[in-house]
């Protein structure tokens, strides 16, 4: 370089060349802020989803709120109603943690009976994981003197879908916090500024954004999107409810569908787990279709709640191979095979889908999702 | 030796240190917290307060019978929810299909276990295009009609804060509870 380089820049971006790692958006024809968008999980490396790449799930788009006139109400089975500034909030003690956020619907074309050709993050990436940084919950129970026979809280969002969800008080008490900051800055808008509630390890529409409105109950209030939807539909005709743990999950992330293998050799395979019950104990990889499994070098520190990295060297022959990922959580909970799950759930629940993922690689080093 | 000794001194030490750090935290809740939550008044609840419970509470004055939703309908929710119901952009509302068959349609009257849920979510969330614009009346009208295409009530059944809680949905029963237990009610109607 022999010319003088660029200035500096009040805010980074990435470099224009990676302007191809982006989130894949999908919304509602007629309301363009009823969607999703995914993370491109391929793309990405490490544990951290930048905080311009984590995951959506808007029911009716991103609003924008004025921080200086936010407020939160606490009220219900409490012995003081309050409400609380954004200022005031920030001046609790802070608690801060690396958590995976998934949404209850990730990874739902794996119910559909043909294998969906996207990339990995396309179908699995309503995932992501970031630090989330805020006031703990138990605090402002505490405050407000909930009434300790109360076993709901029903927390809402001041977005145009004023979405509401009930979560039990226990969990609340035990490790939810209301965030103001991810990955070190205030929340991005589209993740809930300027307070989010966080509950570790349970489905994302839990992680109430723009959060205005939590009421102590004493029953959860049934809204829509904890009966009508987020409930899942079994053969039986009966429908599991309060489904809230995401269980262990694991994919591969390279090689994945829309990356190519060039020529046989060394490669390392490269993929995320994650577990709502805690720490991932093990991944394990298997090159031939699940005949032999061999355990993968797992990323430290290894986070209850987070994504895992996990890592294996390959030696690719040049022959075909079906490349598998099987997560154990710390609780001893194995990942299950995808005939498993639907001989157990059917295939319309349309939730909670996370067996094993198979990647079948071609004598070209060409990838596609297959069901084996 | 003397080097296990010094160990062991400086293990007393942090977990004496450990002891103290947790202790405070653990004294308050209260005492570690500034307390800077201002007092919210009754009015103030009232009017943030859009929760409807499966018994009714919550549920505001105002009352609206099918035939008088049907054109509210028509209006306002056929664009998404098609003029019977069946779906487009928005979810298929109508139908009584069977849960065991092969891909069914999950609607309000085959799958919603409270008709409560519908005035809510109606109050707070629709139409998607301009939500929070209807009346309290014309919600229990559209609220009648949507249960009205399930064959649920009747064309002049009024809905009101009293009647919409003792509908009976035909799916109350269909759930089970995973990671909580579903609260246990009795069945009214």
């Amino acid at each position: 370089m022999r010319t003088p380089g660029q200035p500096f820049s009040n805010y980074g971006q990435p470099s224009v060349q990676e302007r191809g790692v982006a989130r894949w958006i999908s919304a509602n024809r007629a309301v363009a802020g009823n969607g999703v968008s995914w993370t491109p999980l391929h793309d990405l490396e490490g544990t951290i989803t930048p905080s311009g790449l984590h995951f959506e799930r808007h029911h009716n788009g991103v609003p924008q709120i004025p921080i200086d006139q936010h407020r939160l109400l606490i009220h219900g089975q409490v012995r003081r109603a309050l409400t609380f500034s954004m200022a005031d909030l920030a001046r609790y003690p802070v608690r801060s943690q690396i958590l995976f956020i998934e949404c209850g619907g990730n990874s739902n074309a794996g119910w559909h009976r043909l294998p969906q050709q996207a990339q990995a993050g396309f179908v699995h990436g309503l995932a992501s994981c970031g630090e989330w940084a805020g006031v703990p919950l138990s605090l402002l129970l505490d405050e407000a003197d909930a009434d300790p026979s109360a076993a709901w809280l029903i927390a809402e969002g001041a977005d145009a879908a004023a979405i509401q969800v009930s979560v039990p008080l226990s969990k609340a008490r035990q490790d939810c916090f209301l965030a103001l900051y991810q990955n070190g800055e205030r929340i991005r808008p589209e993740n809930g500024y300027p307070l989010r509630l966080i509950v570790p390890g349970w489905e994302g529409v839990l992680h109430i954004k723009w959060l205005r409105r939590l009421e102590v109950a004493r029953e959860p209030v049934m809204a829509r999107n904890e009966t009508a939807r987020y409930t899942e539909l079994l053969p039986s005709g009966k429908a599991r409810m309060f489904t809230f743990v995401m269980q262990a999950k694991s994919l591969i992330t390279s090689p994945s569908p829309g990356q190519r293998l060039r020529g046989k050799g060394v490669y390392e395979i490269r993929g995320l787990a994650w577990s709502g019950r805690g720490r991932i104990r093990s991944v394990e990889v298997s090159t031939d279709g699940g005949a032999r499994w061999a355990a993968a070098r797992l990323q430290e520190p290894v986070l209850p709640m987070a994504f895992t990295r996990f890592r294996m060297a390959w030696d690719w022959s040049g022959a075909p191979a079906v490349l598998k990922s099987r997560a154990t959580d710390e609780t001893g909970y194995v990942q299950p095979e995808r005939a498993a799950l639907i001989a157990e759930r059917g295939r319309h629940g349309y939730f909670h889908y996370n067996a094993i993922v198979c990647w079948q690689v071609d004598e070209d080093g060409e990838i596609s999702h297959v069901y084996l | 030796m003397a080097r296990s000794r010094t160990f062991i001194c400086e293990g007393g030490l942090a977990l004496a240190l450990a002891l103290l750090v947790c202790g405070d935290a653990r004294a308050g809740g209260a005492a570690s917290a500034p307390q800077l939550g201002q007092p919210a008044s009754a009015e103030l609840v009232e009017r943030w307060d859009l929760s409807v419970y499966p018994d009714g509470r919550g549920l505001p004055a105002g009352a609206g019978t099918a035939a008088q939703g049907q054109a509210i309908y028509q209006a306002r929710c056929a664009k998404c929810h098609g003029s019977e119901g069946e779906g487009g952009s928005g979810g298929t509302l109508a139908g009584r299909g069977a849960l065991t068959d092969d891909d069914p349609d999950q609607t309000v009257g085959n799958y919603w276990p409270y008709a409560t849920t519908l005035f809510d979510f109606i109050r707070r969330a629709m139409p998607m295009d301009a939500p929070a614009t209807l009346s309290d009346d014309e919600i229990y009208a559209v609220s009648a009609y949507v249960l009205y295409m399930n064959r649920i009530v009747g064309l002049d059944e009024r809905l009101d804060a009293k009647s919409l809680p003792r509908i009976r949905m035909p799916n109350r029963d269909g759930f089970i509870g995973i990671d909580a237990e579903l609260p246990k009610r009795q069945s009214t109607r």
